[in-house]
Order: structure tokens, then C-alpha cells, then sequence
């Protein structure tokens, strides 16, 4: 049903090497990352915990920047199909990022800044398990 | 062939809760009926509604009369129709912060028994196993096991679906733009944009606009709206198991006040939420928010359950009951023009009378001996009495 | 007592993106006192998104077009906020705004976050109210949408402006409108590889729109610059292409990209499968208009299918007292919405206090008629084709946020009598959950066959109970 990609016009430039390291990520003027492109000189790194693993975060970073950063992409699962979910809108609207930041359940992790020690848990369900009678 | 005019018993204006009550039960004895609605299905106040289903809150009276037979139906109901409309005979658990609430609930309770209500006082220090949430230093309660929830729009759609199994016609989006009568003043049939619906009978099952399709058949029926609003937690474990109420509410209820008044119904849903509802004020069809109507659901509910003080509402919603100004609906032909009955005017009970009420229409469309005496529903009761200018017609909904 | 209003200001500025900064900075200018409420930390709202000071970035305008037009209003912004006529209320997402029947003055209800994320309830007045409160990016739902690494296109450039973080390594753009283009030149200047962006739209349509193009020199020159920045990173455009699947255990690890027909319809045959480990994926924005809605502020139907206020030369919305600027009217872009900001300024300072028209308003007035012009065409040329939904089999997740199928939305209509957003809401609960229908609401309307839904969102954003309980009791 589906092929793996072809270019239409079959030149090798523009056919992407899954294997390979793309030559223009790193070609391009020193923008080898998002810090490499703005010029930052962040303040120091510090650490937080993602379910006790130890991850670090640069001062001024969401808590969903730090665990992107740390290659991590979801920290919630949902209520009904138990579905991992992470960062989707990215600006507060979709509430699709919530976790549990310091015990506290559904906390927009696109919006709370990273803090050092903060303990950051996947959320399960709706955060709230200890409230059911 | 049959002659067009022969093909309908009756035509239902509403396809809400009621309407599609009326429709599964005409149905089910064999009518053949269509119902019209403007909008889609649940697109009034049964939409807007939390889907009690309550004798708790009900003095003794032809209300719980109905009420009762409603509670037979609805756990008859819940066996026939999907699980979607997820009925939940969860029981009502009314409360009293103080020896003075607690007398008078006792008192009212006495009465409800009479009537066939199931109520059991419940100890003050037993109050917690039932709702372990419950603010500390209530003074006793009722538990109503009767009481019960469903899904309000599923169980309008769900009512309707079957509905149309038992042959129903369903026209949504189309507006009834007058009522027919034949030269004899009979009714015969309704008019939309998209044509005639003949029938020799026409059911105004329009909920609070009611009013406008009485006046559509040429009589009047003074029914107002009365704005409640609905507040909706984030998505929680159950942590409500009833419905839970303090005594007070069952004063709103029964008042004609136009002023704001509020007393908490909190209670947990299938789907998570919590819902607090619902304020009751007499202001037409104002749609604007009421902050005093979120403050006062809020601070209550928190009262009940001090643990919802940290939860967060993520929505609230408002819906205008219809009730007519002795609180009962009407509920059968209308004597003033032969072929109109109504099904309207059920204030804010109208998921759990609709049920009684379509049983009861559908014998009145028949001529046959209703399961209740009809007369304290009598459309024409109101007829020569002077209301007071709240009644809008036309305004939005 | 948390929620006790100050003197009222005469002008309260919802949002501090383009429309709304520039509104403040103008009203100031003219002597009005303002005050400013907005939801993110820092101005600029989501074009103008930019690192925390702590990230420590010598140069945030290499992520952004036109950075100058922010940095003069931020910088006056911030002298007028010294000099006492502006008060910025940073963090504050407005829940609602009501009108205070005895003075006759607007009251904004908002919740105020701490650093922590913890919250208190806040309370303004106002004279008048400008809601300039942008937009969100539309989602039009496909299978593997819901996979982690699958994010909106809007999402992963805000993620890079404000954290300097990417979804992946190779990250594939699509949906359609201007923004992806933007979006992959970003992701592809910060280091990722972008394969190849994926517009549902042919920019050939743009063909009929030719002489609003033409009218809007600055706006070739941002296309051109993200076109070259494309070629540069040897990034491929995909028209009239979508992604019609992702795939991934736990997290997305290739799409789906299929050839679409006029209609959007995905033609059979044509699906290719493109690896990735990010899915950058948006339609267009859509106006965020709940507080406007819940004020009972008219609206209009876009070229896009979108929502919009309907305003007047003013910017007045159809409630006397209320203003909006920027995206709310129509989506339209920075420069759109700086200039009506200062046009909304400059008739508050009129209306209020009979303030002169400063120099200078004839021509905002004629970029502001220029700029509408080709954001129509854009919209036009951009609107989601009907056979989008041909991408859902009926157990993609249409609503996020309380996991509902497409399927179960197409029987509400089918079998139901649901026949638009809000009867769908009702049966099925799609839109019910945390975000209120933003992310999922144009799929609902479009699957139940109607027009776009009005929003209904009385609060805005989510409230705590105990906040609620401590607003200022009033009489009903």
C-alpha cells in the first residue's frame, strides 16, 4: 500500500538517509541547535527528577522544554485509553501536556517554568486517584 | 390509496426529552407519529440539563405522583434503551447542617412516605460511609434510594431512535410556523418551511417555548423561563456516590421567586466531572454569565465538599426551564382547541417527568384511561389570570 | 479580600501579542491609563514569542520576522509601565469579562499563575475593554494524530521561540498556510532536518489572488525569505500532499503522505511513507473569540470557514465598549494586527476622551484595508477542502481530550439527530474536556456537516472552586 519516500525528481540531495546524519543540519552558518541559532549563553544548567530519573533544565525553560530537551515526549496517559500524550500546542490551549509537578496533578507543562528540584510524575488519568471513595 | 392527511396520529413540536417521550410511548402503543423541532435533538433546555431524575426533592402532591411513576419507567427504560444513557439508580442523599433543617426534612420526609417515597434518616456520624467527602459537623440526612441520573441528551436521542423503530418520522432543523386548524377550529396538522405535517392532533411538547407554540394554535400558555446555571468540574474519580443536596434546596424549588436562588446539587458523572447545579432566577432569556450564580454554586458545593475547594471548574453551562406559574406542567388536551395537547412547563424536572408524561400523552392520544388523573395538569388552568410581563416570545434561546 | 478591583483603568488590554501591545503602548501615548492582562510571562504573545532572559539569547530575532516592530513597543511599553500609566499584569488569563450593572464599567475576572503553577483569582475594571486575544492553530484530526512527537506546527515554533528545544532531529511540516513555511524554515535554522513540508492547499490558487499579493510587497519579501531559507536547507514542498497517518509505537516514527485531489480527497495509490521521529502539523489558526462570544459580540463567517468578530472602521464590536484587535477580526498576521491596535487605540482615546485623531491614521487606515484584502486571499486559498474528513476511519480520536472516536461523532449525526458542534457535544461529549472543544472543534463542526460553531466557553480557562467562592458577593 504504502513505499518508502521517493523524490519526484529522483536527485539524491533531496532524498532524506534515515541513517545518515543530514549534511545540512550541521552546514548551515554554526545553527547546529535552537541555543546555536540565537547566540544563548544560558545561565546555569540545574536538575529535576522525571519518575525519579534525574534530567536538566536551563534557567527560563517549561517544564515541557526541559523534558523535550531531555528527549522525553510524553508524561501523561489518559483517562480512558490509558494513551501516552506530551506537548501538542505548545501554548496552553490544548491541556493535552498536563502532569504532575510536586504532587500537584494537571499542571500544563508548557506553561509552569522548570525549577531546580522540582520532581515532575506521569500524570495517570485524571491526577486525582487519591480522591476516589 | 390513503389520503395524506390519515398517515399521521400526531405530530410532536419538540424533540426534546419530553417530545421523544411522547414519541417512544405513542409509538409503542401503535400511534404513528412525526415530531418537528427547529433544532436538533436536545437542543433546548434538555441540553442544558443535568439529568435528574428525582422524587427526593418533590412534596407530596400530583409532582410526585408523577415523579413516581417516572422512576417506574425510567428503570423499565434502562433495560430496553442503550447503555449510552447511563442510568444510574445512584440515590439521593439530602442533608441538614442543623437540628432546625434536619426537624423540618423529617417532617417533609414523613410526608413523602405517605406517597409512596422510600426515604431513611441516616445518623449523622453514617453520613460519612455513605459520602466519606461530606464536610465535617452535618446534623443528619435522607437517603433517597429512588433518586437516579441519566445522560440527558442520550437519553432524548436514545428515546427518539427507538422511537422511530416503532415507526416515528424525525424533522429536525425544520420550524413550525403555524399551527393548522380546519374550519370546524380543529387542529389538523402543523406548517414548516418544508410543508405540511397533517395530523389530527398536535402535541406542543416545546418546552419553554411552549408558549409560542400555544399561541401558534390560536390559545395562550403562560410559560416562562426561569434560568439555572450548571457548573462542571475537570475530570475527577468518583468521589460523589449520590446525588447530595442540603435541605434548603427543596424550598427553592417550590418558590416563585424571581430573585437568585441557589442550593447546590452535587453529584459525580460517568464521564468524571463533578456537577454542581443549579441556580433558579426568574430574568427571561438573558444569556449573559452570572458570576453571583458561579459564586454561590461554588461556595456551596465547597461547603458539601470541602475536598472541591482545590478542583477547578472547567465549564459551566445555563439553561432556561420552562415552568408555568403553579410549578406542575401541563400535561394533556387542551379543551379550547380540539387536537392540541400539551407536554410542557416541567420547570427543571423535565429528564425525570418526561417519561410519566409521554405514558400519560400517549393514553390521552388514544382516549384511553390515563395511569394519573390529568387534572392538575389541565393546559386551561391558568386561563383568565394575569401573569406578570416576564414572558418573551420570541427571544433566542 | 484577593479579588477587591482597584480604580478602574480607562482601557484594559486583554493579551500583549502584536495587536494588543501596540494597542497599549498607542492608548498610553494618547494619556489613557491601561491596564494590560495577559496569559504568557513575558509580552509578545505567540508571534513575538521569545526566550525567558535566563536562556540568555544574544539574538531571539533570528527567530523572528520583523523583531524591531516588537522590541520599540516593549521597550515603551515598559517606560509607560515606570511612568505609572501602564500596569501589566503578566500570567493573567481573563476567565471572563462582565459588565458591572451599577457603574456601568467592565469587570475582568482572571486567574493569576505563580511561578510554581499555583493560582489566585484576580479582578479588574475598566472604562472600556480590548480583546486582543490572538488565536490557536486549527487541527484537522488524522489516524496517529494523538501519537507523542506528533505536534502542531504553531506548537513546535512556540516551543522553539520560548524554550529553544526541538520534537526531533527530523521533523516533517505539514497542513497548510503560510505558518508552515515559517515553521520549517525555523525548525531547519535551529538544526533540525525537515524532509519535507506537506501543504494541502496549491499554491497556484494564489494565482487568483494575484493583485492582493501584489499590494503586499513586505509580505512577498517574509514568503520569499522563508522560501529561501527552505532552499537553503534544501526543504521540499509538497502541495496539494497531506499527512494522512502517522505511525509509531509509543511515539511517532513515520507519516503517511498521500496525494490529495481538489476536494482534499486522499487519492488512492499515491500514499508514500516518509521516517520521522516529529510531526509539525497545523491548518491555519482559528480567532479565539470566547470572551467576545460570551459578551454576545457579533461574528462572521471567513473565507477559511473560521470565526471572526465582526468590527467596525473603529475596531468596535457590536457591544458598545468593547474593542478587538489583531487575529480576533480575522486572521491576518503581525502587521495586521499592530496596525489595528493602534486603530483601536486611537478611537478609545476618542471615544473616551475626546482625544484628536493623532497624524499618521489615514495611513494605517489604508495598510489596515491592504492588509485585510490579502489575509482574505490567503484565507481563501487555504481553506480545508470537504474531503479532509475522507482521512478518519472511524476510530481516529477526533477529541483529544476525552478520547472520541470519529466514529461515535458520525453515528451521533447519522443516527442521533445531531446535526451540528453543539448536538454533537452534547451526545457524544467530543469538545467536553480540558480545552473546551479548541483542538477538536473545527473537526466536530465540519463532521456533523454545519457551519462553524460559535465558541462557548464562559470560562475561558479553568477556575478553581475556592476561587469562585471568593468573588465579591453582588446582588442579582
Amino acid at each position: 500500500m504504502t513505499k518508502v519516500y521517493e523524490s519526484e525528481d529522483g536527485s539524491a540531495a533531496s532524498r532524506p538517509d534515515p541513517d545518515r546524519p543530514s549534511r545540512k543540519a550541521v552546514s548551515l552558518r554554526g545553527a547546529s541547535s535552537p541555543a546555536a541559532l540565537v547566540r544563548a549563553t544560558p545561565g546555569p544548567a540545574f536538575d529535576l527528577t522525571f519518575d525519579g530519573r534525574t534530567i536538566t533544565a536551563l534557567p527560563g525553560q517549561s517544564i515541557a522544554a526541559a523534558l523535550w530537551a531531555a528527549g522525553i515526549l510524553s508524561w501523561r496517559t489518559t483517562r480512558a485509553g490509558g494513551e501516552p500524550r506530551g506537548a501538542f500546542c505548545g501554548i496552553g490551549a490544548c491541556y493535552d501536556c498536563l502532569a504532575t509537578v510536586n504532587g500537584r496533578p494537571n499542571q500544563r507543562a508548557c506553561l509552569v517554568a522548570a525549577r531546580p528540584g522540582d520532581a515532575i510524575t506521569t500524570q495517570e488519568g485524571t491526577g486525582h486517584a487519591d480522591l476516589a471513595v | 390509496m390513503v389520503p395524506k392527511r390519515h398517515s399521521l396520529d400526531a405530530v410532536i413540536v419538540g424533540a426534546g426529552v419530553v417530545g421523544a417521550a411522547c414519541a417512544y410511548y405513542a409509538g409503542r402503543s401503535g400511534l404513528r407519529v412525526a415530531v418537528v423541532d427547529r433544532g436538533p435533538v436536545a437542543g433546548g433546555t434538555t441540553g442544558a440539563g443535568e439529568g435528574n431524575l428525582l422524587v427526593s426533592d418533590k412534596e407530596a402532591g400530583p409532582e410526585l405522583d408523577l415523579a413516581l411513576l417516572s422512576t417506574r419507567l425510567w428503570r423499565d427504560l434502562a433495560h430496553v434503551l442503550p447503555p449510552e444513557i447511563e442510568y444510574e439508580p445512584k440515590g439521593g442523599l439530602v442533608v441538614a447542617p442543623d437540628e432546625a433543617a434536619l426537624t423540618a426534612l423529617r417532617a417533609f420526609a414523613e410526608e413523602q412516605r405517605k406517597a409512596g417515597v422510600r426515604a431513611r434518616e441516616i445518623a449523622p456520624d453514617r453520613l460519612y460511609d455513605l459520602e466519606p467527602h461530606l464536610a465535617p459537623g452535618l446534623a443528619g440526612g435522607f437517603l433517597y434510594p429512588q433518586d437516579a441520573q441519566v445522560q440527558p441528551a442520550q437519553a432524548a436521542a436514545q428515546l427518539l431512535r427507538a422511537a422511530r423503530q416503532f415507526g416515528a418520522e424525525v424533522h429536525l432543523d425544520q420550524e413550525v410556523k403555524d399551527v393548522l386548524t380546519g374550519p370546524d377550529g380543529r387542529v389538523r396538522g402543523v406548517r414548516t418551511p418544508q410543508g405540511d405535517l397533517l395530523a389530527p392532533a398536535v402535541v406542543n411538547a416545546a418546552g419553554t417555548w411552549g408558549g409560542e407554540v400555544a399561541a401558534l394554535a390560536g390559545t395562550s400558555l403562560p410559560v416562562l423561563p426561569r434560568r439555572g446555571f450548571v457548573l462542571v468540574t475537570e475530570p475527577l474519580p468518583r468521589l460523589v456516590r449520590h446525588k447530595v443536596y442540603a435541605a434548603d434546596y427543596i424550598a427553592d424549588v417550590a418558590s416563585g421567586s424571581a430573585a437568585l436562588q441557589s442550593s447546590a446539587v452535587v453529584e459525580g458523572t460517568a464521564a468524571g466531572p463533578v456537577l454542581i447545579g443549579a441556580t433558579r432566577e426568574r430574568v427571561g432569556f438573558d444569556r449573559a454569565l452570572s458570576t453571583e450564580a458561579l459564586r454561590r454554586l461554588a461556595a456551596q458545593a465547597a461547603a458539601l465538599f470541602p475536598v472541591l475547594t482545590g478542583v477547578r471548574a472547567i465549564r459551566t453551562y445555563h439553561g432556561f426551564r420552562p415552568y408555568l406559574p403553579d410549578h406542575l406542567p401541563a400535561i394533556g388536551p387542551d379543551p379550547r382547541v380540539p387536537g392540541l395537547l400539551h407536554a410542557c412547563g416541567h420547570e427543571g424536572a423535565g429528564i425525570g417527568l418526561a417519561p410519566a408524561t409521554g405514558l400519560l400523552l400517549a393514553s390521552a392520544l388514544r382516549g384511553e384511561r390515563t395511569a394519573l388523573d390529568l387534572r392538575p395538569f389541565r393546559p386551561d388552568r391558568f386561563a383568565g389570570e394575569e401573569h406578570d410581563g416576564e414572558y418573551e416570545r420570541g427571544a433566542g434561546r | 479580600m484577593p479579588t477587591s478591583p482597584s480604580e478602574p483603568s480607562d482601557l484594559a488590554v486583554v493579551g500583549a501579542g502584536p495587536a494588543g501591545l501596540a494597542a497599549a503602548v498607542a492608548a498610553a501615548d494618547l494619556g489613557l491609563s491601561v491596564t494590560v492582562l495577559d496569559a504568557g510571562e513575558r509580552p509578545g504573545g505567540q508571534f513575538y514569542r521569545h526566550p525567558a532572559p535566563g536562556l540568555g539569547a544574544a539574538r531571539p530575532e533570528a527567530l523572528h520576522h520583523d523583531w524591531e516592530a516588537f522590541a520599540t513597543r516593549a521597550s515603551r511599553l515598559e517606560a509607560h509601565r515606570r511612568a505609572g500609566r501602564v500596569t501589566h499584569l503578566a500570567a493573567h488569563h481573563v476567565w471572563t469579562v462582565v459588565r458591572d450593572a451599577a457603574t456601568g464599567e467592565w469587570l475582568l475576572h482572571a486567574v493569576a499563575s505563580g511561578p510554581g503553577g499555583e493560582e489566585r483569582p484576580a479582578a479588574v475594571r475598566a472604562r472600556a475593554v480590548l480583546l486582543a486575544t490572538g488565536a490557536y492553530e486549527r487541527q484537522l484530526p488524522f489516524p496517529g494524530w494523538t501519537l507523542p512527537g506528533v505536534v502542531g506546527a504553531g506548537g513546535a515554533q512556540a516551543m522553539l521561540k520560548s524554550g529553544l528545544v526541538l520534537p526531533g532531529q527530523r521533523v516533517v511540516v505539514a497542513g497548510s498556510g503560510p505558518l508552515l513555511l515559517a515553521v520549517a524554515a525555523s525548525l531547519a535554522a535551529a538544526g533540525a532536518t525537515v524532509p519535507a513540508v506537506v501543504e494541502a492547499s496549491a499554491y497556484t490558487s494564489y494565482a487568483r489572488e494575484l493583485p492582493a499579493l501584489v499590494r503586499n510587497p513586505g509580505k512577498l519579501g517574509e514568503g520569499a525569505l522563508y522560501g529561501g531559507g527552505l532552499l537553503r536547507h534544501r526543504v521540499r514542498l509538497l502541495t496539494r500532499h497531506a499527512v494522512t497517518a502517522a505511525h509509531g509505537t509509543g511515539r511517532v516514527e513515520a507519516v503517511t503522505v498521500s496525494r490529495l485531489d481538489r476536494d482534499w480527497r486522499p487519492v488512492p495509490g499515491s500514499e508514500r511513507r516518509v521516517p520521522c521521529d516529529a510531526l509539525a502539523v497545523g491548518h491555519g489558526l482559528v480567532p479565539q473569540l470566547e470572551l467576545a462570544t460570551g459578551l454576545g459580540c457579533a461574528t462572521r463567517r471567513t473565507a477559511d470557514d473560521t470565526l471572526a468578530l465582526e468590527l467596525d472602521a473603529a475596531q468596535r464590536t457590536s457591544v458598545p465598549g468593547i474593542w478587538a484587535a489583531g487575529e480576533t477580526g480575522g486572521i491576518g498576521g503581525a502587521q495586521l494586527a499592530l496596525t489595528e491596535g493602534e486603530l483601536a487605540a486611537a478611537a478609545i482615546a476618542y471615544e473616551l476622551h475626546g482625544t484628536r485623531r493623532p497624524r499618521g491614521i489615514a495611513a494605517l487606515v489604508r495598510r489596515r484595508a491592504r492588509l485585510r484584502r490579502f489575509a482574505g486571499a490567503m484565507a481563501a486559498a487555504h481553506r480545508p477542502g470537504d474531503g479532509w474528513t475522507g482521512w478518519l476511519d472511524d476510530a481516529t480520536l477526533v477529541c483529544r481530550c476525552e478520547e472520541v472516536p470519529a466514529g461515535r461523532i458520525r453515528e451521533a449525526v447519522a443516527e442521533l439527530g445531531a446535526y451540528d458542534a453543539r448536538s454533537v457535544k452534547l451526545l457524544t461529549r467530543a469538545g467536553m474536556g480540558w480545552c473546551q472543544g479548541r483542538m477538536c472543534g473545527q473537526a466536530v463542526a465540519c463532521l456533523a456537516g454545519g457551519a462553524p460553531a460559535e465558541d462557548r466557553r464562559p470560562l475561558s480557562c479553568p477556575v478553581e472552586l475556592g476561587h469562585l467562592a471568593q468573588l465579591p458577593p453582588s446582588a442579582s
